[in-house]
């Protein structure tokens, strides 16, 4: 997979490409955790994604404890209609706040 | 501080290894790799097979004794990784989300042919299941025809078990409050009608949470979702074209693993995904205040007779898990489905406990009804043990100290013990005395009320003797076996020909009555009478002290078309069709007060059995029988009718005050008037139910109950049921 950050905004976006497994989400982990910094605000583009496994949803959660525990904010995006059944039906979907589009996110994030 | 066991120690075709740990059996994840343990007694020679996931053939086969290469030096080295009985090697470096595994053995010849009875069944040539696997690939998706020719079709994989349970723990609800709904998690959101989007999942079923909310029952009993194969003896009805399947899946292929293709995700062909979407499922259930409880099947598996498919256990110990025949080694069927898993030898039995503690602590699981239970009371040889070690062991162990244990207390066998089931205080029975009885009983057979009233009471008759009290009984009218309770005031006969077996199969003890019609019928009168009779039976259930089950469906007017067997069918006779929810309104809204009823009203859920005294001086005894007349029920062998009185003060044993409830069933053809007694301080009956009254008056919403307006005597309609509120 691939990773591609930028800030928008001031808002930190992070392009998501391809599959997040067990293969790689290691490594995604270990370069999006040191983005969420106390009081960040994190877009995570999804649309470009094509599989999540369950080591993907184990990141994201991850992701979102830190945010949380950080008092930053999270923002999923883009997310295809099979990722988000995959995380609805497994329960993490709800831990989440969704938008459509980065645009959406960043509004969301003001 | 890390460990300092985390380091192969041998190397087998690139693969890095270590002797395994025997405990805990199946595959564990462990720190750099994945821990494998199996038992077999008479195995002489072990290899674990692994897949990458989903492909035909093996990426390595490595054997548990044989050459290996010193994993630092690489010099040839001889190894075994075998404690005892128990096979176990490490694995390191194994990717868990992208490999299967399994394992070839090999024991003692002469070789047992297809077939053939035999002791030992081992064929090297085969890959057996990890009877531990917590997830099972193979048949990941529902009703999708295998390739017949692969070399493995029930594949384990591994389960990554680190849910979010968000502080979710059993909820430990008292049996007497239960209210059980009966289901099948594909019938339940198959039909086109049920408006979900993946249809026949745990992920459709969690968003008809609402609807079980809706209909007031805080407890859902799930038939068979351990992993099984709905191909299982599949075939092609001779007349229709159906194919006939193993619907139900009262056949368990691996008993650690949630039915893959019961998961809207089990496409991903992701074991941790599928377990977190029926531990979703479970975590949201419980968020609703409803439990859920497992009908598991522990006396036999989908292996079969001697002509069955190896699968797992067959081919690891069949001596070990199977009843067999001395000497020749026929399998034993007390089933009734070809095999008996062995399940008093003390390794099946430990099989056993740590399978339903998994379920209880990995999965929340709040109980587990026990298909065909009286086999748990059988020794090796089939004979009935007088103190079953399995059924002890359950009923004590720390993990399961809290989890409902419901025994079908009969087996294919011909041991029946409804009402001796070794219950250690512990276990309930589905009491199929209490179906019969009701069932006659509402059909209008004479002489009744003797056995009615103990139906009524909680069974004292069968459970009072072992100090068991009314929770032991799980009093039910239909479940999934036998006829929903639309067919059973439909159809005086089972139809069961399109199970293609010229209508042989099934039961024929089903105390019906059709209502003067076989089948649908557009005569009003035959209509009206059918839907009266429902309630009047929703009506007894509720008021009956033990634990209600509801069979899905029913509150709808559910049919499967007089089929009483539906075992087989993945197709509109099964499927719940909720259309059924607007055109049967009247019926649903009488099921939702009914059961509100029940919330509301603690006297009708006693923990103990009623003493037929007064003692809490409240002028009246806590349960008084009537009739047509007030304080004189008949008892007689040409009656049909019972009344009967329940005192509000002595509710849950006299520590809580409730109202009184009195209940009147004319199961006569005709109007009779019954009189009523009196009522003290002050208080006036209002009526509740009157299912001979037009909908909406035949219920009311508990607390909205009208006073009546003549206080010594009620018209009961022909056929009906009058429950009046004293207050």
């Amino acid at each position: 997979m691939e990773i591609n950050i930028k800030t928008l905004e001031q808002v930190t976006v992070v392009e998501l490409t391809g599959d997040i497994d067990s293969k790689s989400a290691p490594d995604a982990q270990a370069q999006i955790l040191p983005l969420i910094q106390p009081n960040c605000k994190v877009v995570l583009d999804m649309s470009r994604l094509e599989y999540m496994s369950s080591a993907g949803l184990r990141m994201m959660l991850s992701m979102h404890r830190q945010a949380t525990g950080n008092k930053g904010q999270l923002v999923l995006v883009g997310l295809s209609e099979e990722i988000s059944d995959t995380m609805s039906a497994t329960g993490f979907l709800n831990f989440f706040t969704i938008q459509d589009t980065v645009e959406a996110g960043l509004v969301a994030l003001k | 501080m890390e460990r300092i066991d985390i380091y192969p120690t041998h190397l087998y075709q690139g693969y890095k290894l270590r002797p395994g740990r025997p405990y805990p059996f199946g595959a564990t994840l462990v720190p750099g790799g994945v821990n494998f343990s199996v038992f077999s007694r008479h195995a002489s020679y072990c290899v674990l097979v692994l897949f990458e996931r989903g492909k035909a053939s093996p990426m390595v086969e490595i054997p548990f004794r044989g050459m290996f290469q010193k994993a630092e030096t690489d010099e040839p080295v001889w190894g075994e990784f075998r404690i005892g009985n128990v096979f176990s090697m490490t694995v390191f470096d194994l990717d868990y989300e992208d490999i299967e595994y399994g394992f070839r053995m090999d024991g003692p010849y002469p070789k047992t042919e297809r077939g053939q009875p035999g002791q030992h069944r081992f064929d090297p040539s085969k890959i057996l299941m990890d009877p531990y696997a917590k997830a099972i690939g193979g048949r990941e998706v529902w009703g999708q025809t295998p390739d017949w020719n692969g070399l493995y079709h029930h594949r384990a994989r591994l389960v990554y078990d680190d849910f979010d349970w968000e502080g979710d723990r059993p909820l430990e609800i008292p049996m007497e409050d239960l209210i059980i709904y009966e289901m099948h998690v594909r019938s339940f959101t198959r039909h086109p009608s049920s408006g979900v989007k993946r249809p026949g999942t745990f992920a459709a079923m969690r968003e008809k949470i609402p609807y079980l909310k809706e209909l007031g029952v805080n407890c859902v009993e799930l038939m068979p979702i351990y992993e099984f194969d709905e191909f299982e003896n599949s075939h092609i009805h001779p007349d229709t074209g159906e194919l006939l399947m193993n619907y139900w899946g009262y056949s368990t292929v691996g008993f650690f693993a949630p039915k893959a293709g019961y998961a809207a995700t089990g496409k991903s062909k992701d074991g941790t995904q599928v377990a977190d979407e029926l531990k979703t499922l479970i975590k949201e259930l419980h968020r609703h205040g409803i439990e859920i409880i497992l009908d598991v099947v522990f006396n036999h598996t989908a292996e079969g007779n001697e002509y069955g498919p190896t699968i797992s256990f067959r081919g690891i110990d069949n001596v070990t898990y199977y009843m067999l025949t001395p000497g020749e080694g026929y399998y034993y069927n007390f089933s009734g489905t070809g095999n008996t898993l062995n399940c008093n030898n003390p390794i099946v039995r430990s099989m056993v406990l740590d399978c339903l503690r998994y379920w209880a602590a990995e999965y929340h699981i709040d109980g587990f009804r026990f298909d065909l239970a009286a086999i748990l009371g059988r020794d090796p040889s089939g004979a009935p043990l007088p103190n079953p070690p399995l059924l002890e062991t359950l009923a004590f162990d720390p993990i399961l100290g809290k989890c409902k244990l419901i025994a079908e207390a009969w087996d294919a066998g011909g041991l029946y013990q409804v009402g001796s089931f070794p219950a250690y205080g512990r276990w309930a029975e589905w009491n199929g005395k209490y179906r019969d009885d009701v069932r006659k009983f509402l059909k209008g057979d004479m002489g009744l009320a003797g056995g009615m009233a103990q139906r009524l009471e909680g069974s004292p008759d069968l459970y009072a003797w072992g100090s068991r009290g009314p929770t032991a009984s799980i009093n039910f009218i239909t479940c999934h076996d036998g006829f929903t309770l639309y067919d059973l005031v439909a159809y005086n006969g089972k139809h069961n020909e399109a199970n293609g077996e010229n209508n042989n199969d099934g039961g024929n003890d089903n105390h019906s009555w059709n209502c003067g019609w076989e089948g649908l019928s557009t005569d009003p009168a035959v209509n009206e009478l059918r839907c009266r009779q429902m309630k009047n039976a929703i009506a007894m259930l509720i008021v009956s002290q033990g634990v209600p089950m509801i069979l899905s469906g029913d509150e709808m007017g559910q049919t499967q078309s007089g089929n009483n067997n539906a075992y087989c069918h993945d197709t509109e006779l099964s499927w719940l069709n909720w259309t059924q929810l607007e055109a049967n309104a009247d019926l649903f809204r009488f099921f939702k007060n009914c059961i509100a009823f029940r919330n509301a009203h603690p006297v009708l859920r006693s923990k103990t059995h009623f003493r037929n005294q007064d003692y809490v001086g409240s002028g009246y005894a806590d349960i008084t029988w009537h009739g047509p007349q007030a304080w004189n029920a008949d008892w007689s062998d040409t009656n049909r009718t019972l009344a009967f009185m329940l005192c509000g003060k002595h509710a849950k044993g006299g520590t809580v005050v409730d109202n009184t409830i009195y209940v009147t069933m004319n199961m006569h053809w005709e109007t009779l008037p019954f009189d009523l007694p009196g009522l003290r301080d002050g208080m006036q009956w209002h009526v509740f139910v009157n299912t001979s009254a037009p909908s909406p008056e035949d219920s009311w919403q508990p607390g909205s109950e009208p006073l009546l307006e003549d206080q010594s005597r009620f018209l009961v309609g022909s056929r009906s049921v009058v429950i009046l509120v004293g207050k």
